[in-house]
Parts: structure tokens; sequence; C-alpha cells
């Protein structure tokens, strides 16, 4: 079942930066940008699996850390010429909390 | 018509012209002549204009081949190369080689193109002397390349700094003698040729205009030039590039009517109506030729009349000049200067950002265009030029280029080329219109740019109008095309020296200031300008800056090297490759206590753990620290490692202790940011052990004191150092080091190693400013040892304190 699942507050994210969820499903990367937008992903680029929390934003985009490929954070599409796709997660911003919708889990720990 | 029915074509010159009729004529008539080529050199037919690539280092010699020998078969053409003509005998109409072969004719082509002009000097005649027009020249001059050699290039006209140009690149310092007083000057006004010779000059070329050669120096060999003024310039190779001649010996002998070229009429036949000429040996009313535009048109006109067409005439087209070193853009077409009162100047000028355009009109009508810096609208101005359009309507936008002149026009930037007329040309080289670009495009199902080069010729000679193409194909086959970011990045059009320059001059402080003062066109800036700003901003305010971490590669934010995995590598610093019984035990335990799965020894002389996942970091730094150890920047673009040898403590051939001041160098310059990564060596003897000449600064011990080299590389592009000075003490080595040091930090280019910033501002200078500059060596020295008081605080201690916490947890997890 999908639910929505307050993760942390904005501001425990950098502007222009990440952070990383832990799910059954694998890393969620959620990012902040510079106007206070966030988006999450999973955390793995389209192209090898890098791990795209460690990349740099900026915009709507963050670039992979390990071969440059800039994915959209809205989309989670590769910005051409490379092609590909990592799946998002839909999220929230509510009172300067952070939401995402996510498969209900057992158990939520903030770290 | 079978083959014994066939004439006879004999084709004299290998050449760009000549190749080009033959293709035409294959394409008219393909069965009409047996056709025979004879060429000088031992090569097929290639592209001469991209000789200066291939010396320059972006093309091969196989890439510029036009038509391979196969090509010469398939068509059934009898080619014989390296086999010269040495005469023609118009009477029995029979031509006969250096070889000796007497080969009939009924119809002869002369394609001899033309020689370089040689001055009557003195030393002409010595080796290390050569032209710019072939193959063995190019290959001459890379010989002497390969060697490191000093050249001097005489002619500051195009070819002249293309020779110059591709020299540099080669890694030879190069020095050009201009008779006049300005480069370009059948090209360029003298601001738009002032603007090159200071580009140029920032490139590291040196420049000696109103130079006049009075003779080559030299005894068996050339040693260097002497200038009429009593100047000397020492080179092993003198480049002599200062014009053409019609290469007409051939015709002469042969009686045919010779001026300065091989006389033509209109359909390119000599006085003797079996011999046609084209290319750069011929004379049409009273024009020689130097550039490949108005050949190709010649080509297509002799064809016709070979093929039968009597009505085909050669009119000379309006020409253009660009220039091919890559970075710097010049256009110039027609007039270069108003002559008289009724022409008038048109003028645009910024000079912090280099650019120049200057529009000739009269009677409202453009009739030249000279343009450096921004040439984008060099295309556009050439075909009003060309129109004869009337330009009162858009006279006072025009100077902004298209996109501001014609309203109509929605595109932002770049080449609007959905406006573009379809009679508009866009390869002059081929002289090929868009609407003939378009319309192969469409009738071939052309999807890439090799595929329009190939079919259309556009973009196959000089390859300046390539972006063009592309974007013509883009926009026919409705493909998104990125458009080309100049200077920095996509986020604005400066340069890295611009940029550098306005930090410092405007005192700006932070990212967002530069980016809003410099009118960047993104609020963030992105992956490639954010690294680089927040270095400059850096190197600028090293006391008041404050380091932004969202703005580093991974490496450096997180002080560890990202792997494959997504794992991180941890190499903790060995000074000048010193460890000790203790620091190997503390390594081992942290390898045990952390299960870490691989451990290394690097090619820098330490020890690499691999596999470190990042949540363990700070608690594997932790234990590190306490044995002594510090981060060994690894990941930095900053100083990585000092290799040593043993030297004189234990090595029978030392001569000074190397590993001493392998560890003092380290213990300077640790910790600091660089534009890339930094690294040195140090060897107790010229046997070399630590491989110091392949670093980007390398010390080698003497008995008499020690050699400090710099700029070398072993990495992609292999490069030795350059020699920079013998000192005598290690005092000295350090203000040296030092001061070489803080002036590559303060003025590379983001992501630029010492080795190629060394090859772009010159060994000479550096040499200018470390060694001959005794005040500015210590100033540099000194502001060095100032940023390195804010630089050298241990990145690992500080996160084992807590700095940056986030980094190393997870905000939540969902199981
Ligand atoms: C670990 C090591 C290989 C080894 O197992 O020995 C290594 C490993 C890497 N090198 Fe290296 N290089 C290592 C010595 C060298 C050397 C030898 C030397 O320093 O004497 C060279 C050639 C010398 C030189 O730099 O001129 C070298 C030339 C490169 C280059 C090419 C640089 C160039 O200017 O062309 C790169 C790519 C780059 O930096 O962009 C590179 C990049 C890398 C990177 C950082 C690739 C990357 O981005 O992930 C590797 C990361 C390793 C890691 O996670 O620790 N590595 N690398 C060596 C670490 C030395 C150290 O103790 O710090
Ligand atoms: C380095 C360089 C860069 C250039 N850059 C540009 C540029 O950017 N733009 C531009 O428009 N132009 C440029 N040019 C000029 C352009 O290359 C020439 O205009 C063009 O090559 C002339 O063609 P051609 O056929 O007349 O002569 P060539 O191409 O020189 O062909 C003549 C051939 O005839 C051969 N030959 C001569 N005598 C005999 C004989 N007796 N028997 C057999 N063979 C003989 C020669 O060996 C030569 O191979 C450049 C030239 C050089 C050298
Ligand atoms: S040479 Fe360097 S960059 Fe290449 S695989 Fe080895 S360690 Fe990695
Ligand atoms: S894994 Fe992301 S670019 Fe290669």
């Amino acid at each position: 079942m999908q639910t929505w699942i307050k993760i942390g507050l904005l501001s425990d994210i950098p502007r222009l930066g990440s952070r990383t969820i832990e799910t059954e499903q694998g890393q969620v990367a959620v990012f902040r940008t510079s106007d206070d937008e966030v988006f999450a992903m999973f955390n793995r680029c389209p192209h090898k699996g890098g791990p795209l929390s460690e990349g740099i934003v900026s915009g709507r985009v963050v670039a992979c850390p390990l071969h440059n490929w800039v994915i959209d954070l809205a989309t989670g599409e590769a910005t051409a010429p490379d092609k590909g796709c990592t799946r998002t997660v839909p999220s929230r911003l509510v009172d300067g909390a952070v939401w995402l919708e996510l498969k209900a889990g057992r158990q939520v720990s903030h770290g | 018509m079978n083959a014994h029915s066939r004439q006879k074509l004999i084709v004299i010159g290998n050449g760009m012209a000549g190749m080009r009729t033959v293709e035409e004529l294959l394409a008219r008539a393909p069965v009409r002549y047996d056709i025979t080529v004879f060429g000088a050199e031992p090569h097929p037919n290639y592209n001469r204009i991209m000789l200066s690539s291939v010396l320059a280092g972006e093309k091969t010699i196989d890439d510029i081949v036009i038509n391979s020998r196969e090509w010469y078969e398939a068509n059934g053409i009898t080619l014989h190369t390296g086999d010269p003509v040495t005469g023609i005998d118009p009477a029995t109409k029979t031509v006969r080689s250096a070889s000796g072969l007497v080969v009939p004719y009924d119809a002869l082509l002369l394609s001899t193109g033309s020689k370089p002009l040689m001055p009557p000097l003195p030393g002409l005649e010595l080796p290390g002397v050569v032209a710019f027009r072939d193959i063995a020249d190019t290959d001459a001059m890379l010989e002497a390349a390969a060697k490191k050699q000093r050249a001097v290039v005489i002619g500051g006209g195009l070819l002249g700094l293309e020779a110059a140009w591709g020299l540099k690149r080669r890694g030879m310092p190069v020095a050009l003698v201009h008779l006049m007083p300005t480069l370009m000057e059948r090209q360029l006004d003298v601001e738009a040729a002032k603007l090159l010779q200071k580009d140029l000059t920032e490139r590291g070329l040196h420049f000696f205009t109103s130079g006049q050669t009075e003779e080559i120096m030299g005894a068996d060999r050339a040693e260097g030039i002497k200038l009429t003024d009593g100047r000397e310039i020492p080179a092993e190779l003198v480049v002599v590039a200062i014009g053409i001649r019609p290469n007409v010996d051939l015709a002469k002998a042969a009686g045919l009517e010779v001026n300065r070229g091989i006389v033509v009429g209109d359909d390119m036949a000599t006085s003797d109506p079996s011999i046609y000429a084209v290319g750069e040996c011929v004379e049409h009313r009273g024009q020689i030729f130097g550039l490949v535009a108005p050949l190709w048109e010649q080509a297509k006109v002799c064809a016709a009349r070979m093929a039968g067409d009597d009505q085909a005439i050669y009119v000379t087209p309006a020409l253009s000049t660009r220039l091919k070193i890559t970075g710097i853009d010049v256009f110039s077409a027609g007039q270069l200067v108003a002559q008289d009162e009724a022409d008038e100047e048109l003028v645009y000028r910024d000079s912090a950002r280099g650019i120049y355009k200057k529009l000739v009109l009269r009677a409202d009508k453009v009739v030249g265009a000279v343009m450096y810096g921004d040439v984008e609208d060099g295309a556009w101005y050439f075909q009003l030029m060309r129109d004869k359009a009337d330009i009162a309507a858009i006279r006072d936008r025009m100077i902004f280029g298209q996109v501001y002149a014609d309203v109509s026009c929605k595109g932002k930037g770049g080449i609007d080329v959905a406006a573009m007329a379809d009679d508009v040309q866009v390869c002059g080289c081929n002289g090929v219109s868009k609407g003939a670009i378009v319309t192969a495009i469409k009738a071939k199902g052309l999807t890439s740019l090799d595929e329009v080069k190939a079919h259309t010729k556009a973009g196959s000679s000089c390859g300046q109008c390539a972006s063009v193409v592309q974007a013509i194909l883009a926009h026919t086959t409705g493909e998104v095309v990125e458009a080309k970011a100049a200077g920095l990045c996509g986020c604005t059009d400066l340069g890295h020296d611009d940029v550098r320059r306005e930090i410092v001059s405007q005192e700006m402080k932070t990212m967002a200031a530069v980016r809003a003062k410099l009118g960047w066109r993104t609020q963030d800036g992105c992956a490639k300008c954010r690294p680089a700003l927040n270095y400059y901003l850096l190197c600028a305010w090293p006391a008041e800056y404050v380091d932004h971490g969202q703005s580093r590669f991974i490496n450096e934010r997180v002080h560890a090297n990202i792997q494959k995995d997504g794992t991180y590598s941890v190499v903790p610093r060995m000074w000048g490759g010193l460890t000790t019984a203790a620091e190997l035990r503390a390594i081992a335990d942290v390898a045990d206590k952390f299960n870490i799965p691989t451990v290394k020894v690097t090619g820098g002389q330490r020890i690499d753990l691999f596999g470190v996942k990042k949540e363990q970091l700070p608690a594997v730094w932790a234990d590190l620290n306490k044995a002594g150890m510090v981060s060994g920047h690894a990941y930095a673009k900053g100083l990585r490692t000092v290799k040593t040898c043993v030297g004189s403590e234990w090595c029978r051939f030392g001569t000074q202790d190397s590993t001493a001041l392998g560890v003092k160098l380290e213990k300077l310059m640790w910790g600091s940011w660089t534009p890339h990564k930094v690294k040195l060596a140090v060897s107790g003897c010229p046997r070399n052990c630590a491989e110091a000449t392949i670093k980007d600064i390398g010390i080698i011990c003497v008995e008499a004191g020690y050699d400090i080299s710099v700029g070398g590389n072993g990495g992609i592009e292999l490069r030795g150092t350059d020699h920079l000075v013998r000192v005598a003490t290690e005092d000295e080595v350090l203000e040296y080091a030092a001061a070489f040091m803080q002036i590559y930090r303060e003025e590379a280019h983001y992501l630029e190693r010492t080795a190629p910033w060394v090859e772009r501002v010159g060994m000479d200078y550096v040499t200018a400013r470390v060694v001959e500059d005794a005040a500015g060596r210590k100033a540099a020295a000194a502001r060095f040892l100032f940023s390195q008081k804010y630089a050298q605080i241990d990145p690992w201690a500080e996160r084992v304190e807590g700095m940056d916490a986030h980094e190393f947890q997870s905000l939540a997890e969902v199981l």
C-alpha cells in the first residue's frame, strides 16, 4: 500500500543538496533546490546505478557523480543526448516538513 | 560509347581544384573521357586546407584524404603519384613525366596550384627552413616539434598564423615575424588585427611586427634569423609563409599565354583551346587566387565546358575569410575600411569581452565586414553584401546581429536557420546554399552531419560552417541539438579569464554576486561553472570566502574518492612517501576493524583503503587521526603527492637529501586548492628514480644544487617538464615552487593542469614571472603562504568533530 510518510524537515536537507532515505525497495534520494522545492527519486542513476544523491544540483537537475549524466529532478528522465529514466517518488512540503508517498513501512526512524 | 572512342584527358596536378574538376566531370559526363592524373606528391589527393589542423594535432593525415586510391580505381582513373610532369608538347599533344612516361591527350587540364613565395634571403637553403604547403612540409614541422625545438615563422597572414599556432600547440616556443605593423592586414583592419595579436600573445605566441628579415643564420643548419634592425631570434625551425606564386613553369615552357598566372578566359580554357586550367595556377581577368571558394566555381565551369556545355561562364564570387585557430573567431569580407566620404562605417566594440564588429556601407548597401570575437552573423552580413541588399530599414540595429535586426525572427542568440532564406550561402568553401542542403536532407533522408557533408560537400572543406549545417539538419529533421556553449559553460558567454579578472576588480566575494553582476543566464549556475566559481573565489579571497560544499564534486565535498559501487576509498598522507611501523599498524587495525576489502599501495607512494561505506568514513578517519595521520587529499584539485627517492641518506649516488626536501615541500603545500590536481617529485640525482620530470613540479638534485622543472604530466597526454631554473639551496627551492604554484593558482583555468597551462602561456612567460622578476616571485610566494594559513586544516579531523554530519547519515529509514 502506498501512503504518505513524513520523513523529516526541509531544514534537514542542504539547499542545492540531498539526503537519503532507506526503504524496503531501496535507497531514495530527496533533493532540495535553491528555491526550496523538494523532489525525490530512487537513488540510482539510469546509466550505471550511480548514487544521484551525491551529485551537484542546479536548477531542477542533478549531475550524476560517476559519469555526469544530467537527470531531471521532476521527471527522473536523463537529459539529451543521454536516454534513461529513474523512478521518482511523489513528494510534498507541508509546514516545513517533507512527506513522501512510499510503500507503507512498519516502522519509521529518523537519523 | 565504347572505351576506344573515349577521348583522353590528362590532368596535371592531383590537388584540390584539379580533382574537384574531375569529380564534377564524372557527375556530368561519366564516360566521355579516359582520365589519367599525374601528381607530383606521393599521396592521393587530400584537403590541403586541413594541413593546419593536422599541424595543430586536431586531425591526422588519414582524416584529410579526399579521394582514396580505391576511388580512382573505381572510377577508372589512371593515377601516377610521385611522378611530376616535366614537359607538355602542344604540337604532338603529349606530356612527358619525370619517370619517362610519354602520354598522349585530346584534352589537358592544368591544375598545378602554386608555390610558396621564397624571399631571396641568405641562408634560405639551410636544413631547418621550410614552407607550409604540403604534407612533406607539415611532416618536417612535426618532426621539429617532436624535438621541442624553437620555431620562428616569417609571415603574419592566414597561413603564417595557422602555422605558428599549430607549432605552439605542439609544444614549441614560437616567434612570428611580420613585415607590416599589423597582422593579416589584407583581411583585417587595424583594430581587429590588434585584438587578434593580443589574444595570440596571451596564448603564448611572440610577435615581431614591422620586422624585416635580413638573413637566416646558421652554418650547417638554421640557427635563427636576424632582422634588419639588428634583432636576432634564435630558432632551429624557420617557417617561411609570406605568400604564394602561381605555379606556371610547365605552361610557360609549353608556350601558353602566361602573365602572373596561366591566363584563362571565362570558359577556363588557356590560349590553347584543348588545354584548360583551374586553381591557384590561373589568372582570370587579371586576378589570381588563394582561397578554395572561387576554385570550386572554376571547377564547375571547366567541367561543364569539357562535358560539352558551351554556355558555362566563370565569374569570380565575392570572398570571405576566416582563420582556423580553435577559439579565435575572425571574419572578414569585402572592404575593410571606408575609402572616401561616400562610405560609412558602423562599429560595435566591447573591449571587456574582446568583441569588435565593423560594417562598411555605401549607398545603403554592405560593402565590407570585419568581425572579431563574435562572428555568428558573418554569413548574414556576407549574404547582404553579395545580394547588394538595401539595408536602410535595419541600419540602426543590424550591427547587433540578425536576431535584433529582423524583428520577425524569434530565435534567441545562435543562428536562426528557420528564418534563413533558401538562397543564403551556408558553406562558403563549396558554395552550398541552405536550400541545397535542405533538399538533399529531404530527398536522401540524411540524418547525420557526416552524411550531409558527403552528399552536399557543405562543411567538408574548412569545417567552419559545420555548426550551421548541423542546425539546418536539426531544423529539417526536427531533432533537437544542443546549442554550443562558449566560454566557461552554457550559463555565461564569459571566458575563464574574464570571470577571474572581474572577481578581483569588482571585489565580488560570493557566487551569487558573480552570477548577478556578470549576467549569468541561470539562477544557480550548473555543475560546470559552480565548482570553477567556488575555486576562483577561494583563490581570490582566501581569508574571507566561505567554501560552498554543494558546489564541489562529491569527492571534495566528503573528502574521499567515490568508487563505482558508491563506496569510498581512503588515502592518508605519507609525507614524501615515508611511513613508520606505527602508521602501518594503525592502517592494519583500521582495515581489520572496518572489514576493508582491499588495501593497495598506490602509484603515489602511499596506501589506499578501498570499499569504505560512506557512513563509516568519520570513524575510519578518527582512528587514522589518532595515529597522527591526516587526509592525503587523493580526491582534491589540490596538492596530491610528493614522491621522493631515498637520496643521499642511503643511496650511493644521491647528491642531496631528496626525501627530506620532499617532506618539506609536502608540508609547505598540503591542503592547498588548485585549478587541477598538482603532483610533485624530488629525485636525488639525474637517474631520477622519483620520475620528477613528469610531475607538475619536479626537482632533480645535482652536486651544485637543485634543478627545478615544471609543467610535466604523466596522465592522458604524456609531457616532460620544462626546465625552470637551477638553485643552490633548499630554501630557494621552496620559494620558487611556492611562487610557481601561486601564479598557476591565480591564472590557470579551472580544470587546467600545469602542463596545458604552461603550454598555453609559454615557458618564457613562466620564467619571466618566477625567475627573472625576483620581487614578483617573493610576493607570489608570500601570497601562497598567506592562503595556506586558511587551507592547512585537516578536513578529516573537522568532520570527525561533527562538521557536515548530514553527509554521513541517512535522513530516515522506512522499513
Ligand atoms: C589510486 C591511484 C591508482 C593506484 O592504485 O595506484 C589512482 C586512482 C585514480 N586516479 Fe590516478 N591514481 C593514482 C596515481 C596516478 C598517477 C601516478 C602518480 O601520481 O605518480 C597518475 C599519472 C601522473 C599524473 O597525474 O600526471 C594518475 C593519473 C590520473 C589521471 C590523468 C591526469 C591527467 O592529467 O591526465 C586521472 C583523471 C583526472 O584526474 O581527471 C586520474 C584519476 C584517478 C581517479 C581519481 C579516477 C576517479 O576519478 O575515480 C582514481 C581514483 C582512485 C581512488 O579512489 O583512490 N589519475 N594517477 C593512484 C593514487 C595516487 C595517490 O596516492 O594519490
Ligand atoms: C596550410 C594551408 C591552409 C589553407 N587554408 C585555407 C582555408 O582555410 N581556406 C581556403 O579557402 N583556402 C585555404 N588554403 C588554400 C587552398 O588550400 C588552396 O587554395 C587550394 O589547395 C588550391 O588548389 P589547387 O588545386 O589550385 O592547388 P593544390 O591543391 O596545391 O594542388 C596542386 C597540385 O599539383 C601538383 N603539381 C604541381 N606541379 C606538378 C607537375 N608538374 N606534375 C604533377 N603535379 C604537379 C602539386 O604537387 C599539388 O599537389 C590553405 C592552404 C594551405 C597550404
Ligand atoms: S588508471 Fe587510474 S583512473 Fe584508470 S582505472 Fe586505473 S586507477 Fe582508475
Ligand atoms: S552512473 Fe550516473 S552517469 Fe554513469
